[in-house]
């Protein structure tokens, strides 16, 4: 069974399509609704997409295996993902990675036993002049060290 | 000394809410084109003001709009690239957090001129919070009657969307832009037809960068002659220089163009932190050609750079200090193109990957005699054989860098 959206989630997929003069250009927005919703974009989610706008299930899996931000596993609560590009690496994110490796006892690309954090490295996030910075979910984090990386894993419940 | 115009009202407190922004003279210059301008006034005004794009090819705005066919049916549209990902580049961000409705003044200057009614900014995933204050500018714009139906009661209709992407460089092409605005792969397309005849939906489209479109308030309401005078000739207008690295402070300045890069690095930048010597920049973000230290003392301008064999690109500036190798920054270059290499074209697809592959096990003591070579012959095979800029934007950064260091890269493999 295709999994059903959430009445809300519906209404925001209804404003969603109006935007576009063709349903197939909702489906980025609609893949991220789909996530939020789901915790990852399933077999049968990408059914329930497709049959949502008209399409065939392997046109939405052609598109959720091209964008990084769209995830066909579950993950943790809390998606760590480090900017390893340049900027960043420049001052010295690897050894901040080598930090959230040790202190979440996991290698990148890994989940925690409680599914609470998965550590994954990302590239450029667009926030160089306060490097080295990285993305917990949606939220950036910025000017890292390892103190505030203490302080920023403390916060998260 | 910073020029700041486009900036210039970024310390001012609420400037990214409308009752703000109207209260330091904001959508004047909306008001005064739809009451007082044709569309081909605003059209040659811009044309006039020789503003070239600041994504990265620098191609004038004014020209790429009179492409779009005037008498048409159907509708054209206007895409904004907000999918800033090229590394080292932060300078649109700013801009659509800071003022947000500069730039919808801005989109709705370029859609009034090229007879437009819809709208879409496409801006990347990551940038969640950016996106939503966009979309809460939109709404504070329809409120005000400066968007939706009838604006400013001139019977000029626009509608602005805001489109998310989902965390690939590659959409940041303007054709694969499109592609993903269509809802498929951001697969480039093949040009001829360029998007002002066959774009979005196949009609006829219009795609700037966040940074052009908020320049044209300000030749509106000021002039193409003021913007081309803070700028060169052939190249009107300041520019945001994003400092990154190996920097005191890093950031933003706004610099006319052709401002010099060793005072940026040094004046404006503070030059490098104690200790640090400068090895290395990349000028224009990572597909820019590298510079040696020795190379520094260039204008900051478009032909400047074209001839010294690099490119001003985004005008993203990272500083590399002699404490990082150069195999560092080679790897973490190679590991970039071949992760965001849409997979297309096969020179592209096969070649960064082939070289990723080389560089990772040169960095794991396993290079072999004559990797360089192999390395330079692999970038070189790529370049002018894909679609899309993509494989040129990974091959000369790769070549300009593995010859430029040859000598340090060499220390790392077997005599």
């Amino acid at each position: 069974m295709s999994p059903e959206f959430s009445p809300q989630t519906k209404k925001k997929i209804e404003e969603i399509l109006a935007h576009y003069p063709k349903k197939e250009a909702a489906i980025l927005p609609i893949l991220h609704l789909t996530q939020q919703e789901f915790g990852a974009i399933t077999v049968e989610a990408e059914k329930r997409v497709a049959q949502l706008l008209g399409i065939k299930p392997i046109r939405v899996r052609e598109v959720v295996t091209f964008y990084t931000m769209l995830k066909r596993q579950p993950q943790g609560r809390y998606l760590v993902q480090v900017c390893s590009n340049l900027s960043c690496s420049l001052l010295g994110s690897e050894r901040l990675l080598n930090t959230l490796k040790r202190k979440l006892g996991i290698n990148v690309g890994e989940t925690t036993p409680d599914k609470k954090f998965t550590l994954a490295t990302v590239e450029c996030l667009g926030a160089c002049d306060q490097a080295p910075c990285m993305m917990i979910n949606l939220d950036y984090h910025t000017g890292l060290s390892e103190d505030k990386i203490d302080e920023i894993l403390g916060s998260l419940k | 000394m910073e020029e700041r115009v486009l900036t210039a009202q970024f310390g001012l407190e609420n400037i990214f809410r409308i009752d703000v922004y109207l209260q330091h003279g904001g959508y004047l210059s909306v008001r005064k084109a739809l009451a007082e301008m044709k569309p081909e006034d605003v059209m040659a005004e811009v044309k006039k003001a020789n503003l070239r794009g600041r994504g990265g090819a620098g191609f004038p705005t004014g020209i790429k709009w009179g492409f779009v066919p005037q008498k048409v049916e159907g509708p054209k549209y206007l895409c904004v690239n907000a999918d800033e990902g090229e590394p080292g580049t932060f300078k649109d961000r700013y801009i659509m957090s800071h003022i947000p409705h500069q730039l919808l003044e801005g989109i709705i200057l370029a859609s009034y001129a090229v007879g437009i009614h819809s709208a879409f900014i496409y801006i990347r995933g990551e940038y969640e919070a950016v996106a939503q204050r966009l979309e809460r500018a939109i709404e504070e714009a329809i409120e005000k009657g400066f968007l939706g139906k009838n604006i400013c009661q001139s019977g000029f209709d626009l509608d602005v969307v805001v489109h998310r992407g989902a965390g690939a460089y590659i959409c940041g092409e303007e054709t694969a832009l499109l592609e993903s605005l269509e809802g498929k792969r951001g697969h480039p397309r093949l040009k001829p037809p360029f998007p002002a005849s066959v774009g979005l939906f196949q009609r006829p489209t219009v795609i700037n960068n966040v940074e052009t479109i908020a320049n044209i308030p300000l030749i509106i309401s000021k002039g193409a002659d003021w913007f081309v005078q803070k700028g060169l000739p052939r190249d009107g207008g300041t520019r945001i220089f994003g400092v990154s690295g190996a920097v005191k402070n890093p950031g933003i300045y706004e610099l006319p163009l052709g401002a010099s890069l060793k005072d940026i690095i040094y004046c404006h930048a503070g030059g490098l932190p104690e200790g640090k010597k400068l090895k290395a920049v990349i000028p224009g973000g990572m597909s820019a050609p590298v510079l040696t230290a020795e190379e520094i003392d260039i204008k900051m301008d478009f032909d400047s750079l074209a001839a010294a064999n690099s490119m001003l690109g985004s005008a993203a500036i990272i500083v590399i200090d002699d404490r990082t190798s150069m195999l560092h920054v080679l790897k973490t270059m190679t590991k970039f193109y071949s992760h965001e290499s849409c997979g297309q074209c096969t020179p592209c697809r096969i070649g960064t990957s082939w070289i990723d592959k080389i560089v990772k096990r040169i960095g794991e003591g396993k290079g072999e005699k004559g990797d360089l070579e192999t390395i330079l012959r692999l970038a070189s095979n790529i370049k002018g054989k894909t679609l899309c800029p993509l494989g040129d934007a990974a091959s000369l950064p790769i070549i300009s860098l593995t010859r430029k260091f040859y000598k340090e890269l060499e220390s790392y493999l077997p005599n």
